[in-house]
């Protein structure tokens, strides 16, 4: 298990009773920090990943070398500010990056887990981290924040650990994960499934890797990251490195050829089963349904400030669907804002260099900061 | 900062739960917030103005006051104020309806039409009057139902809402502005 064994990791010696029924323990949580805990350890941010990424939100990823999936917002300086605070961002469970997932060895055959891994869900992944913040001795955090399924982590935080955060910032996300949503993800779940290399699940002993099927997989997922607007104005029918077609499969469109170099640079980097658990879990996610149709519900031991921001370009998770979640806080009276972003780079927004998003992020956390410490004094 | 922000804010118990609706840049809610209640949030349509208010470290709600106030449950609020838009809302009778239903009271301000440099201007200059409080022409003025003070006391005489403090007997030819706590 070679290059995954320097990354940092903690044992979480404790059983994780799943949603499934299945039960986890001494199984590890792959971990970085950013920034430093001050001495009243009152500055630590919890920073919940997405779908494909990890633990290397900022800086330059040790394992890949590529810089981290959210170097627009996360550092020294930057909205999310490391000489301020201090970050905590861990691999989700299932992930594989470190963290206990699918590539994992099964404790009971010694063989690699494939799809004998149990099914976990986005409440199961939130668990697993809550132990690792008992790990670091952090009894309350200042902020929590994610964008997508990261946000969705956020709401199930919250909702599960009601005291444990001043503040928490969902971004492009939803309580309830839609059916275009859960098609979409069938659609790429089908796609590494239709790969012969894909074995049901058991690829790895064999030494092979359904690398077409994952990179299909992502190719349309990375559509759905943007918008109609956004790729026209980048691609519009350009064409790849030609002046005319070729009146051939060939990737004569420079869309054509972007999607399928996302594809190649994800697969190196991701494996076929945790996008396989992975996007279950989103599907399986309905905070609304845990609290028996009342989202409010989810929220009322919460003292935590909530700042919700959506996207206007965003179809994956548009506006209406974060201002559902705006209503239900607002319905209990919790302390709630809400912003809607104007930009054409669709879901994919939260990671790229949008300046009102990361401006309203930089200014939320550092005057909520401030009025906590006026308050405090 | 504008002279009414003082008036207003003299109308709000200190401690007491505050919702600025169409909060603007969030200049009001600041000064509500550094010298009257921490707990004060807005509710505001335009992005650029959303952006500003959180700068300022204010709570603020990016929404539509005619569409976005059924959100909040049945007196949620010590305070809801309103502070000159009534007049461009396509139907103030609904915004007035839900800011009595969200608040215990309701804070309204007014540019009020009966002032007498507006009914001068009418009255010899025969176009519509432009004045500090109502800069834009016709054509291009966001105000869809103007009134004047008299038009607000007497409509809220015929739908038994309460005013209970405000420049009520002075003067709708004197004000520029009328100020009103009103409540069901």
């Amino acid at each position: 298990m070679n290059k995954l064994d320097k990354v940092k990791k903690v044992i979480i010696k404790k059983t994780l009773k799943l949603d499934c029924g299945k039960s986890i323990s001494n199984f590890p949580i792959a971990y970085e920090t950013y920034g430093k805990l001050n001495e009243k350890k009152d500055n630590a941010i919890l920073v919940f990943h997405a779908l494909t990424g990890d633990q290397f939100a900022a800086d330059i990823n040790p394992v890949t070398k590529k810089e981290g999936w959210w170097n627009y917002a996360l550092g020294a300086g930057k909205a999310i500010d490391t000489n301020k605070y201090f970050v905590i961002c861990a691999n989700v469970l299932g992930g594989c990056m470190g963290s206990y997932g699918p590539s994992n060895i099964n404790p009971k055959n010694q063989k690699i887990f494939g799809t004998d891994f149990p099914i976990i869900t986005i409440n199961d992944m939130v668990n697993a981290q809550y132990e690792l913040l008992d790990y670091l001795k952090i009894k309350k955090l200042f902020s929590v924040i994610g964008g997508s399924m990261g946000g969705m982590q956020v709401l199930q935080f919250i909702s599960n650990y009601p005291d444990k955060s001043h503040t928490a910032i969902p971004i492009a996300c939803t309580a309830s994960h839609s059916a275009q949503n859960i098609a979409l993800n069938e659609l790429g779940r089908q796609s590494i499934m239709a790969d012969n290399n894909w074995q049901n699940g058991f690829y790895e002993e064999k030494n092979i890797s359904p690398a077409k099927g994952l990179s299909v997989a992502r190719m349309a997922a990375h559509i759905t990251y943007l918008s109609k607007k956004g790729l026209q104005e980048k691609f519009g029918r350009k064409l790849q490195e030609r002046d005319d077609l070729k009146f051939s499969f060939d990737a004569d469109f420079q869309i054509e050829s972007y999607l399928r170099y996302q594809g190649s640079v994800f697969v190196d980097r991701f494996d076929a089963n945790s996008y396989l658990y992975i996007t279950r879990a989103m599907d399986y996610f309905d905070l609304t349904k845990q609290f028996n149709g009342n989202l409010s519900k989810a929220f009322e031991k919460s003292n935590t400030k909530f700042f919700i921001i959506s996207f206007t370009s965003d179809w994956l998770y548009p506006t209406a669907e974060n201002r559902e979640i705006v209503i239900a806080l607002n319905s209990i009276g919790k302390n709630v804002g809400f912003v809607e972003i104007k930009s054409d780079k669709g879901h994919d927004s939260f990671l790229l260099d949008v300046p009102d998003f990361l401006s309203s992020v930089r200014n939320f956390l550092n005057t909520s900061y401030k009025k906590l410490y006026e308050k405090r004094i | 900062m504008k002279k009414e922000f003082n008036i207003i804010a003299k109308l709000i118990g200190s401690e007491s739960k505050v919702l600025d609706v169409g909060c603007g840049d969030g200049e009001l809610m600041e000064y509500i917030y550094k010298n009257i209640t921490k707990d004060i949030r807005g509710i505001e349509i335009s992005k650029k103005n959303v952006q500003k208010c959180i700068e300022k470290g204010l709570t603020v709600i990016e929404g539509d006051a005619e569409k976005d106030l059924k959100q909040f449950p049945d007196r949620s609020f010590d305070y809801v104020i309103l502070s000159q838009t009534l007049q461009a809302f396509l139907d103030p009778e609904n915004v007035i309806n839900e800011l009595l239903r969200v608040g215990k009271k309701a804070i309204v301000t007014i540019p009020n039409f009966g002032f007498w440099k507006v009914r001068l201007h009418l009255l010899f200059k025969g176009t519509m009057p432009i004045t500090k409080n109502l800069p834009n022409e016709w054509y291009n003025t966001p105000n869809l139902h103007m009134c004047s003070i008299k038009d607000f006391e007497n409509y809220c005489n015929k739908r038994d809402i309460k005013i209970n403090s405000s420049n009520l007997g002075y003067k709708n030819l004197f004000s520029e502005l009328g100020i009103f706590t009103i409540e069901k």
